[in-house]
């Protein structure tokens, strides 16, 4: 069988889904590792699943729900007790918007 | 005092032979003693654990009848503790000090616990040595030059190296089983949903099971009755019945059939391995109990499903952390943190969930009708743990797909939401080997009744490492 090849782009378009910052070598390294790995999963594709539903659920509980009802939750204080930065009772991100001039 | 088992414990305090002070202090003792050794914690709450004693010494003195009260347990570092530093073993959250208690956390402090530190882990709990660990591996009180298993490493080295009494563990594809046969302990992963995963740090959600390891199967029962049960904060949790699961075991064990899966019996198992479990067998046979061997056809396919599922789901949990609320940004995560999320990533993109989410999904209900067809004729599976023997530190870190091999027989139980536990069946090479034994959903009590049985007859759970 063709052994499974996953490109670098690839690998760096997926990084960059994911929010991860890799250098070159970094990219080289999981490009080898990932391919293996996903070469390793290909057995699946021999089973024929036409007929099978997926399991995501594995007791079988479906559409729990609870009584709509305000409780107690974290105050602010201990809300906000891990923030690196935090102002007048906010986190405090880095600007996501163009400035205003 | 530290080498006792909960119930021998429960006794001596009961009977006031020692207090929880002293109880404390000598696992206190214990932990200072070998912990440059083994590495087993990443917290050791030694100010905290000597006063929560103290309370429970007079709490008893007033009659309290906690059940598990004045017993010094350790808590595995992904579990969220109130004021207690929770790392998860990574670098990400190094600084995080959660504003709240996991569920099954508050159950045990509820019940008189005492937590005595928080243990040493696979980041993330992505792994099968603790090597992944962003605070150095954890070491195998057995063989020092051996990993312990993962990913509740240090869990699983503390209670074999006698530094607590019990110790919690998470279970997503193996992470309790595994190092309780690595380190000859007793590590039972309930049924999914049975524990609350309420506060401890998610891994992939449709197969993490909160579990525990301990020194024999009576303490294993005994925390099972206090932790399990419905928690409206855990929208998976069903509200099954929670039976003391300790008052089953005298009940006639000899109508119990067990299947042995011939799947699990191929060639890629240790030969030592494999005849120490037929010993077991024979054992269990003596007694009048049936066994037989069952297929369970899709065996060879749960790993492959395992390894789509699992990423798929670590993918979209490990998304939260942005440093923004707590813990430190991305650049932090570790190689293995990094494997998973760009797996899952992929496995779940545009274009790709069909042929492999999906398709994984599908597999999941194969393995899991496997199951339901065996317990038509049997109520109880007994295979390996895992195909080898504790490695080497370093032996397969390199090596991703290696090191995910050693979930091989784990991971259906996780696929299929049912209740494992793993019983040490004796020792290969001077090493522990431990064998599963796998219930029905919602079965423990008949999966406690039987492995207190099989401990009886292979008598061995009593034999400590020599450190």
């Amino acid at each position: 069988m063709r052994k499974f090849k996953l490109s670098s782009e690839k690998v760096r378009h997926v990084a960059q889904l994911a929010g991860l910052s890799l250098n070159s070598k970094e990219i080289k390294k999981f490009q080898k590792q990932l391919s293996e790995i996903l070469d390793y999963v290909e057995i699946l594709k021999k089973i024929d699943t036409k007929k099978i539903e997926p399991t995501s659920q594995v007791t079988g509980l479906e559409n729990v729900s609870r009584e709509d009802k305000a409780t107690t939750c974290l105050s602010q204080k201990k809300s906000l007790a891990n923030a690196p930065v935090k102002q007048n009772g906010f986190f405090k991100i880095k600007s996501i918007t163009e400035k205003w001039n | 005092m530290n080498k006792l088992t909960i119930g021998q414990a429960l006794k001596g305090l009961k009977e006031k032979k020692f207090s929880a002070v002293e109880l404390t202090q000598a696992c206190l003792k214990r932990i200072k003693k070998f912990e440059p050794k083994i590495n087993a914690f990443i917290t050791i709450c030694e100010k905290n654990a000597l006063e929560n004693a103290r309370k429970t010494d007079n709490a008893r003195q007033r009659g309290s009848q906690q059940p598990l009260l004045g017993i010094p347990m350790a808590v595995k570092d992904n579990f969220s503790t109130w004021g207690i530093k929770t790392t998860a073993a990574s670098n990400v959250l190094e600084n995080y000090i959660p504003v709240y208690d996991a569920t099954v956390v508050k159950k045990l402090k509820e019940a008189g616990a005492i937590i005595i530190g928080k243990t040493n882990l696979d980041a993330w709990a992505h792994g099968s040595s603790g090597e992944n660990s962003d605070f150095e591996p954890t070491k195998n009180p057995w063989d020092l030059s051996r990993v312990p298993g993962g990913s509740s490493s240090g869990s699983a080295a503390a209670v074999a190296a006698e530094m607590c009494l019990a110790a919690t563990g998470s279970d997503t594809g193996g992470s309790v089983r595994l190092p309780a046969a690595f380190c000859g302990v007793v590590g039972l992963k309930p049924t999914y949903g049975r524990v609350s995963r309420y506060g401890v740090i998610a891994m992939a959600s449709s197969l993490d099971s909160i579990g525990h390891l301990t020194k024999d199967v009576r303490d294993s029962a005994l925390i099972l009755s206090i932790t399990s049960g419905h928690d409206p904060l855990d929208a998976t949790t069903p509200d099954v019945p929670v039976p003391d699961y300790t008052k089953k075991f005298n009940q006639p064990i000899n109508r119990i059939r067990v299947g042995i899966p011939k799947e699990y019996f191929i060639k890629g198992l240790n030969p030592k391995i494999k005849e120490k479990i037929n010993e077991a067998i024979k054992k269990i046979e003596k007694l009048g109990i049936k066994v037989g061997e069952i297929s369970l056809p899709h065996t060879q396919y749960a790993l492959a499903a395992y390894y789509i599922i699992q990423p798929s789901e670590v993918s979209s949990n490990l998304a939260r952390y942005d440093g923004i609320r707590y813990g430190f940004p991305r650049q932090k995560f570790a190689d293995e943190a990094k494997r998973r999320i760009m797996l899952g990533a992929y496995t779940l993109s545009a274009g790709y969930y069909e042929a492999y989410y999906l398709q994984a999904m599908k597999v999941r209900t194969l393995i899991k009708k496997d199951f339901e067809n065996a317990f038509k004729k049997v109520d109880l599976i007994l295979a390996p743990v895992s195909p080898d023997l504790p490695f080497k530190l370093g032996e397969k870190i390199d090596d991703p797909l290696q090191m995910y091999l050693s979930d091989v027989f784990t991971v259906p139980a996780n696929l299929a939401g049912l209740p494992g536990l793993s019983l040490p069946a004796g020792m290969v090479d001077n090493l522990p080997v431990g064998m599963q034994i796998i219930g029905q959903q919602f079965d423990e009590a008949r999966l406690f009744q039987f492995a207190f049985t099989c401990e009886q007859v292979i008598n061995w759970h009593q034999k400590k490492p020599k450190l």
